[in-house]
């Protein structure tokens, strides 16, 4: 591979542009809010789905546990909102007025102490990117210094995934229990259950989101992006030359956390509720599976993977609820055995080609060549 | 914690809770038995090994509703034939699914794991629209009810005992064919080097369709074994398989003796803290000290001495 001088190649460039018209213009403009508020929480996956490209599909880093990242994001936003709406007003009718409704049902009387800093929203945004990664590092660099990885790291951090699960569910409580924290209202005293906020929050996500994609791409771009490529080929000659490969791999796993974590804050803006259901074992493989069917390597494969699947399982799951289960462990399947590289591989193998293709007559028909026909086609997938 | 029981008090508690503990070893190393064939010998991450031992306990349902209506004069002994009919079911499916999946994956062991987390959901759905999503219970024969008094405030239930004794007469089979015979010593031998056991003569595909269906046949068991002590819904196998994966983990993929003494530990831990503080609690802590002591001792407790 030669490496590329510009931060976008021409096909990346094509994929870009095409995301952010259909982003930011096709889909604000053709679906109502309620749709649109659908899409922002598929959306809060591929957060989620793009730090998965990082770790595994580069750094060949299988984490089944990016639900715990997902959920510490959303809970810590959660925490925030739910003490906002609990203030002493709203919650006159309880026995200690000023805590959360949960709390009180669970006769607690007063705040506890690792909720208090949630006041303030400066911590807040600062603990949803630090405590995930935080905790990433942790994790990483127990089992990466010890040269664990491979499937004992997929197992562990899936038994990380079940243990953060089973104690939100315990500790009622404290964090709501089964039900989560539920009836989020304000930000700051802004209100983000009308249908303009849903909007707002729409765009706020997007940027985003196009901020990580930028940040994906510079870190693939750089040496380290080639160095994480290099230690999933070949880890050891990595390592013989000298590149501590521990150190590269704890980067590349706390990257997809603090992506995760993002995701999972935006969850909770946008949906208004947190719960451990996208916490545990189970959403934490669809995130991979999300990543899986865009295509392992392909930061917009990632996109496109979240937003697909989620869509089929609205559909399916709406129309056909005995099929939808059927149909994701089949595409699990697929996309394992049939099509290893995803939609991006598709893309790749059959419509790039043909595109080239038709481009290069064109060219040698006319002598002029026009980027139109590409654009047009691109997100047809 | 202890303040409200006396000394003997605290003795019984023990050897009950103890006891109870041992029932869910059982179920554990079974479970794991298979896994730690699978994923120990194979290197095959087998995510539905929950439902090849769900699919062992409506074999076991069946067999019983079967015998209620068509030879109630028999019911006393339906359980030998179930376990054995439960056995050749999951192992049959084990072989198919093979056959049709796991051995194309053998050099992408992560994506065995995807691959066969899709088989699993499959299977959840396809028990759900065949046996119904409520939970169903088998009824047991009259001579497994009823407990057996030791002392005083010590009873151990005769379904546990006879549990147990499955258990160990499982193990003493399985530790027998990989270890001792002619097929266990072709396994070993696919296992340590692949290339060589097939230029001596070895065919390893058919050993690794026959290892594969091995590990679920005996999930199967366990799932029959499973019927005597709980109900059997569609998802029941999925809560049974991180933890049975971490015992595999826990005691060193490769050792059958480390698979007896995690799920022995873990099992234990998870039910003398039971009796202290609430189930969740208990089972937060177990597991946050399995996987405190896998980072620190990666290997497990038990491994073989062999660099890869």
């Amino acid at each position: 591979m030669i490496i590329n001088s510009r931060f976008f190649n021409r096909s990346e460039l094509i994929g870009f542009v095409a995301l952010g018209l259909i982003l930011f213009v096709i889909l604000p403009l053709s679906l109502d809010v309620f749709r649109l508020n659908l899409v922002a929480k598929y959306l809060t996956y591929a957060f989620v789905a793009i730090g998965l490209v990082l770790c595994w599909g580069y750094g060949g880093i299988l984490s089944l546990g990016q639900g715990v990242f997902f959920g510490l994001g959303g809970y810590c936003m959660a925490m925030f909102l739910k003490l906002e709406a609990s203030s002493v007003e709203n919650t006159k009718i309880q026995s200690t007025p000023g805590i959360p409704d949960f709390m009180d049902w669970n006769q607690i009387t007063a705040l506890p102490l690792f909720w208090q800093p949630f006041h303030s929203l400066t911590f807040t945004v600062l603990a949803i990117i630090l405590v995930p990664g935080l905790f990433a590092l942790i994790i990483g660099t127990a089992m990466f210094k010890r040269r664990v990885g491979g499937t004992y790291f997929a197992i562990i951090t899936q038994a990380v995934a079940a243990i953060l699960t089973i104690l939100i569910v315990g500790q009622q409580g404290y964090t709501g229990g089964i039900n989560g924290m539920t009836d989020l209202r304000t930000l700051k005293g802004w209100d983000i259950r009308p249908d303009h906020a849903k909007v707002v929050l729409y765009f706020f996500e997007v940027f985003l989101l196009f901020g990580c994609i930028l940040i994906a791409q510079f870190i693939r771009l750089t040496k380290l992006g080639r160095i994480l490529v290099a230690m999933r080929e070949q880890e050891d000659r990595v390592r013989f030359s000298g590149y501590s490969v521990a150190n590269f791999k704890i980067f590349a796993f706390c990257m997809a956390a603090i992506f995760a974590a993002i995701g999972g804050a935006m969850f909770a803006l946008n949906v208004g509720f947190m719960s451990p259901s996208f916490v545990g074992i189970v959403p934490s493989i669809e995130m991979v599976i999300y990543t899986a069917v865009g295509g392992r390597t392909s930061i917009f494969g990632a996109v496109w993977g979240a937003l697909l699947v989620n869509f089929a399982k609205t559909g399916l799951s709406e129309s056909f609820p005995q099929l939808w289960l059927f149909g994701l462990g089949a595409l699990f399947i697929a996309v394992v055995l049939a099509f290893p590289n995803g939609l991006s591989g598709i893309w790749a193998d059959h419509v790039q080609s043909r595109i080239d293709r038709l481009v290069s007559s064109i060219k040698k028909k006319s002598g002029d060549w026009t980027s139109n026909s590409v654009a047009d086609g691109a997100p047809a997938e | 914690m202890f303040g409200d029981y006396s000394i003997g008090d605290l003795g019984s508690i023990f050897v009950m809770q103890g006891f109870a503990g041992l029932i869910l070893f059982s179920v554990y190393v079974l479970m794991a038995l298979g896994l730690a064939i699978i994923f120990g010998q194979m290197g095959v991450i087998n995510m539905a090994h929950g439902e090849f031992m769900i699919l062992g306990a409506y074999v076991t349902w069946m067999t019983s509703n079967l015998f209620q209506s068509y030879l109630p004069g028999l019911f006393s002994g339906y359980f030998f034939l179930a376990m054995m009919l439960a056995f050749l079911a999951s192992g049959a499916l084990g072989m198919l699914v093979e056959w049709v999946l796991i051995r194309h994956l053998y050099k992408r062991p992560l994506d065995t794991l995807l691959a066969t987390w899709g088989l699993s959901l499959i299977l959840q759905q396809a028990y759900r629209s065949v046996f119904g999503a409520r939970e169903v219970g088998v009824e047991l024969p009259q001579w497994m009810l009823g407990s057996l008094k030791v002392t005083d405030s010590i009873e151990v239930p005769i379904n546990g005992i006879f549990v147990m004794g499955l258990t160990v007469s499982i193990t003493c089979a399985v530790a027998y064919v990989i270890y001792k015979s002619r097929w266990g010593r072709q396994v070993r031998a696919v296992v340590q080097n692949r290339i060589m056991a097939g230029a001596v003569g070895i065919n390893t595909e058919k050993v690794d369709r026959y290892t594969y269906g091995l590990g679920c046949g005996i999930a199967g068991i366990a799932g029959s074994a499973f019927t005597m002590i709980g109900s059997t819904g569609p998802t029941s196998g999925q809560l049974y398989i991180v933890d049975t994966f971490l015992v595999v983990v826990f005691g060193g993929a490769a050792s059958l003796l480390g698979t007896i003494a995690s799920a022995f530990s873990i099992s234990q831990t998870q039910s003398t803290l039971e009796f202290f503080m609430s189930g969740s609690m208990a089972k937060v802590l177990t597991l946050l000290a399995v996987v405190g002591i896998l980072m620190l001792r990666p290997q497990g407790l038990f491994s073989l001495k062999v660099r890869k």
